[in-house]
């Protein structure tokens, strides 16, 4: 995907991955909403370490990422709601917005992540 | 940058009890067990034709703030499951352990109770019936007023957890030392959270003993702490096992499990010595604080060192951080119960809160009563309906004297099974066999109880056994002679005070023809004691307590609508005479302090200030054991999947989690041959059980951590579900308990682990168990 067809899309999720917990609240709320076969994931997260980077140091973080069976929860938005990924995240560290206002906070956010997935094309 | 989340819309999660939104009627109220945990959580439940679509996070109730886990999102797996029970059914004596029930009506099944239980009554007496229930369950209220008031005996108790591990020695030594309970502050006590002008973030959060996150224990939501974390909190960490927090923590200090108490007697030892305290606070709310100094002097660092495995100067680090942080939050969880030395490690434990000054301050650690001061939570509250003749004769109370405190109305969970054991001949009163278990929320041999197989045969030999429950369990197919259907969280009106703020719990749906917890105690007063019943339906029971034992000046009505009440909430509550039955300022204790020496305790042989006790079963006490099984083994960590032995039997949650876990460092892992994945077996001197490994880098090498709670709903239910085969509990022990009669050692055992294969897995643990007259060992007695 150009850098440019990424600058059209219009919304996406920022997730500022640092306070993830890894508790599956997104998984399972997004599994919920659609349906979706236990195989089946509109969001998974991935998960680094625990890792010893240095004597006093581990690094163990999760990471949410967003599937092709992502809509940005598009019904949901249509009523007024938030994807349920987002109502539902315990940390509260997702963020649902147009792509220009979520790179702004993304540049504000250290250890975060801007995601458009592919319903946003 | 503080990532908040977005603002929910407003104008569709309305503040009122229930609206329109499509097709859906939603209704706001409150859930909690069953399906259990100890929380209480904002939620929109989405009916259609009676039924309940879907379930979201409540954005108008500021306890959970619109956040759900994923046990709640997966709620209508639960209330639908084609295995709920439906209907009251019962089982021929003979046919204990065999499939073999019958569907009976409510009425036949009232029939029985009462006829059952008034022969006990009469040829037994009352004290022969025990009620039985689990942990933080919303049942814990209710049963100890059916067992007074219904049953009318003395005897309602924890099932079969030794040591009455949870909670239970937190709650009792508080009580001692401070008068109350305390809570660490994440602006819970207050309507607008963390943006209430009046809380303070806390510099640090000193977690002892808990992964909240996973465990979210104690009427406490975990990720409160998260929040606090995003704005600015550092962790002091204390945990055998790197997890997310311990990652996260500025100071990790990985102890050798069951060694608590070395490592809190060290750090007051370096606040002490360094002149780290808050002198003022102990000049003024403090009793005891020399002798405080002369209890930990010995305990310097370099000793909590070797006796701990920490390094010595991490422990110094964060002893000055803990010290120095201003507000320092202390929030301490089960760990600290599930251990002989429970009681001196939290003497040990309140000593840092209160030698730092962090009592009752914004950020700190909260004075905490139920709101409204609503009498739900201490169950001597409902004790006025048994005699004085009666509370002679519940089971622990003239051997633990502790239990005399008035915190706990609880009979001693092993005395109990010993009384089991031995028809009542070693009684610590009275000799009387136990004849009957009402048995609520609660699946022992799953579950909680140590030494599960020993208690598999304790409650078979109860002659009478009633089971309430949501799906048949182990516990159920074993012992039951009559199975009643428990209603879930959206099916029974209820209320919720554990702790603050007031919440609603509200009946909108039925599943057959089970019924709510509190209906059928009600149910059950009415019938056997009338005159004690509040009225026929839970409204009158609820508004009942709201107006004779509450501060409260509303009725249920209101609160369903409002869903969510907050009373008005204060800091420095001792400095304001809020505390005290005289108002005075201070504490509710004899002097008016908070006691660091308890002279009580002394008065009563234990000792009045903490002090360190090695694990019972560890590399030093019993040197010739670990020879053989050279691994420490802690239990019961946490998932976010499972709230204990709940949740096996849901296909979704299932599917994140399927099989029970033994975590372990990898380096072991290759010293014995095992890779990630495998199944072991995990075996001491009194059993084993199997688990599969999961690689922990951040775990002592000589350390293993596993899994609690493991049955397979899938499997034979006449083999019990295969309870014993991946039980944790088939390894720890019943009677070997603190001093004070709390604190066992699920936390701190040992054990040795090898790889599963066909030839020893001849014989699984169940079938040993069912069919060859189980483990062969010497089993402990109480001392």
């Amino acid at each position: 995907m150009s850098a440019n067809a990424l600058a059209n899309q219009k919304y996406g999720l920022l997730i500022h991955y640092d306070f993830c917990t890894g508790c599956h609240s997104c998984e399972m709320a997004c599994k919920k909403e659609y349906g979706l076969e236990q195989d089946q994931f509109g969001i998974k997260v991935a998960q680094y370490g625990p890792v010893q980077n240095s004597e006093k140091k581990w690094e163990f973080f999760y990471m949410p990422m967003l599937t092709d069976l992502c809509t940005l929860c598009a019904p949901r938005v249509a009523e007024g709601k938030l994807p349920t990924c987002v109502h539902h995240c315990q940390a509260k560290v997702m963020q649902y917005g147009t792509i220009d206002e979520l790179a702004e906070q993304l540049k504000l956010t250290p250890k975060s992540a801007l995601f458009a997935p592919k319903c946003n094309a | 940058m503080v990532v908040k989340g977005n603002t929910y819309n407003l104008e569709l999660y309305k503040d009122m009890y229930t609206w329109q939104e499509g097709d859906y009627q939603v209704f706001r109220t409150t859930q909690w067990s069953a399906p259990g945990c100890h929380n209480g959580c904002g939620v929109l439940f989405y009916v259609k034709d009676g039924k309940v679509e879907k379930i979201e996070g409540d954005p108008q109730n500021g306890w959970n703030c619109g956040t759900l886990c994923m046990r709640c999102l997966d709620i209508l797996e639960s209330m639908y499951d084609e295995n709920r029970l439906k209907y009251p059914m019962k089982r021929a004596y003979e046919d204990r352990g065999k499939n073999k029930w019958e569907r009976i009506t409510w009425d036949e099944a009232y029939d029985i109770i009462e006829e059952k239980v008034r022969y006990i009554q009469k040829n037994y007496g009352h004290e022969s019936i025990i009620a039985e229930i689990g942990t933080g369950r919303n049942v814990w209220w209710q049963v100890p007023w059916g067992c007074f008031a219904g049953l009318q005996s003395p005897n309602q108790t924890g099932a079969f957890l030794s040591g009455d591990s949870c909670y239970s020695p937190r709650s009792s030594i508080l009580a001692l030392m401070s008068g109350e309970y305390l809570t660490s502050d994440m602006s819970q006590m207050l309507p607008d959270r963390y943006e209430s002008k009046e809380w303070v973030v806390p510099e640090c959060i000193t977690i002892w003993g808990c992964n909240p996150i996973m465990s979210n224990g104690d009427g406490y939501l975990g990720h409160w702490i998260v929040e606090a974390m995003k704005r600015g909190s550092e962790l002091v960490m204390v945990d055998p096992r790197i997890n997310w927090l311990s990652a996260k923590a500025k100071h990790w200090l990985r102890l050798r499990p069951g060694t608590d108490a070395a490592l809190a007697m060290a750090i007051l030892n370096v606040m002490i010595k360094e002149k780290l305290c808050d002198y003022d606070f102990i000049e003024k709310w403090t009793y005891g604080f020399d002798d405080i100094a002369k209890a930990v002097e010995d305990m310097t660092p370099a000793r909590a060192s070797e006796i701990c495995w920490i390094p010595e100067q991490d422990i110094i680090d964060a002893a000055r951080f803990m010290a120095t942080a201003k507000p320092m939050a202390m929030h301490w969880g089960v760990a600290i119960d599930q251990q002989p030395s429970a009681t001196p490690t939290g003497q040990a434990l309140i000593c840092i809160a209160a030698v730092t000054g962090q009592i009752d301050n914004p950020g700190g650690s909260l004075v905490t009563r139920s709101a409204y001061n609503i009498s739900l939570f201490s169950q001597e509250g409902f004790e006025d309906n048994i005699t004085e003749e009666q509370k002679e004769k519940r089971l622990g109370m003239h051997k633990y004297p502790m239990r005399g405190t008035g915190i706990s109305a609880m009979a001693h969970t092993d005395v109990v099974l010993e009384s089991i054991e031995t028809d009542g001949a070693s009684n610590d009163c009275e000799q009387y066999p136990i004849m009957m278990q009402w048995m609520q929320g609660c699946n022992p041999i799953a579950n909680m109880a140590a030494e599960a197989p020993r208690v598999y045969e304790a409650i078979c030999k109860v002659p009478f056994n009633v089971v309430v429950d949501v799906v048949m369990t182990p516990t159920a197919m074993a012992c039951a002679d009559l199975l009643l259907p428990a209603a879930m969280g959206s099916e029974r009106d209820s209320i919720r005070a554990w702790w603050w703020p007031l919440r609603a719990i509200t009946k909108i749906t039925d599943y057959y023809e089970a019924h709510g917890d509190e209906q059928i105690l009600l149910d059950l007063v009415n019938r056997l004691n009338p005159s004690a019943a509040p009225g026929e339906e839970v409204k009158d029971w609820v508004n009942d307590l709201l107006a004779n034992h509450s501060e409260a000046d509303f009725d249920f009505d209101y609160l369903k609508e409002k869903v969510i009440v907050w009373p008005e909430w204060h800091y420095y509550k001792h400095e304001k005479g809020l505390l005290r039955w005289d108002g005075e300022p201070g504490f509710n204790t004899p002097t008016g302090k908070i006691e660091l020496r308890v002279d009580w305790l002394e008065a009563n042989g234990l000792s009045p200030v903490p002090f360190y006790e090695e694990p019972h079963e560890s590399p030093y006490s019993t040197p010739e054991l670990y020879k053989e099984y050279p691994l420490v083994l802690t239990t019961g960590a946490r998932s976010y999947e499972y709230f204990h032995s709940e949740h096996r039997n849901l296909p979704s949650i299932r599917a994140f989690h399927p099989d029970p876990l033994v975590e372990v460092n990898p380096e072991t892992c290759k010293e014995l041959g095992l890779e990630e994945g495998d199944w072991v077996w995990i075996e001491n001197q009194r059993s084993r059980c199997r688990q599969r490994i999961k690689f922990n880098p951040g775990l002592d090498k000589r350390v293993v951590a596993a899994e609690h709670g493991w049955w397979f709903p899938e499997s034979d239910p006449e083999r019990l579900f295969n309870v014993f085969d991946s039980n944790i509990n088939n390894l720890t022990t019943q009677c070997d308990i603190g001093k004070s009669g709390y604190g066992a050692a699920y936390k701190c055992l040992l054990c040795k682990i090898y790889k599963c294969t066909e030839e020893n897995s001849v014989i699984t643990p169940t079938a040993q168990v069912l069919d060859k007259g189980g483990f062969k060992y010497e089993r402990k007695r109480l001392s």
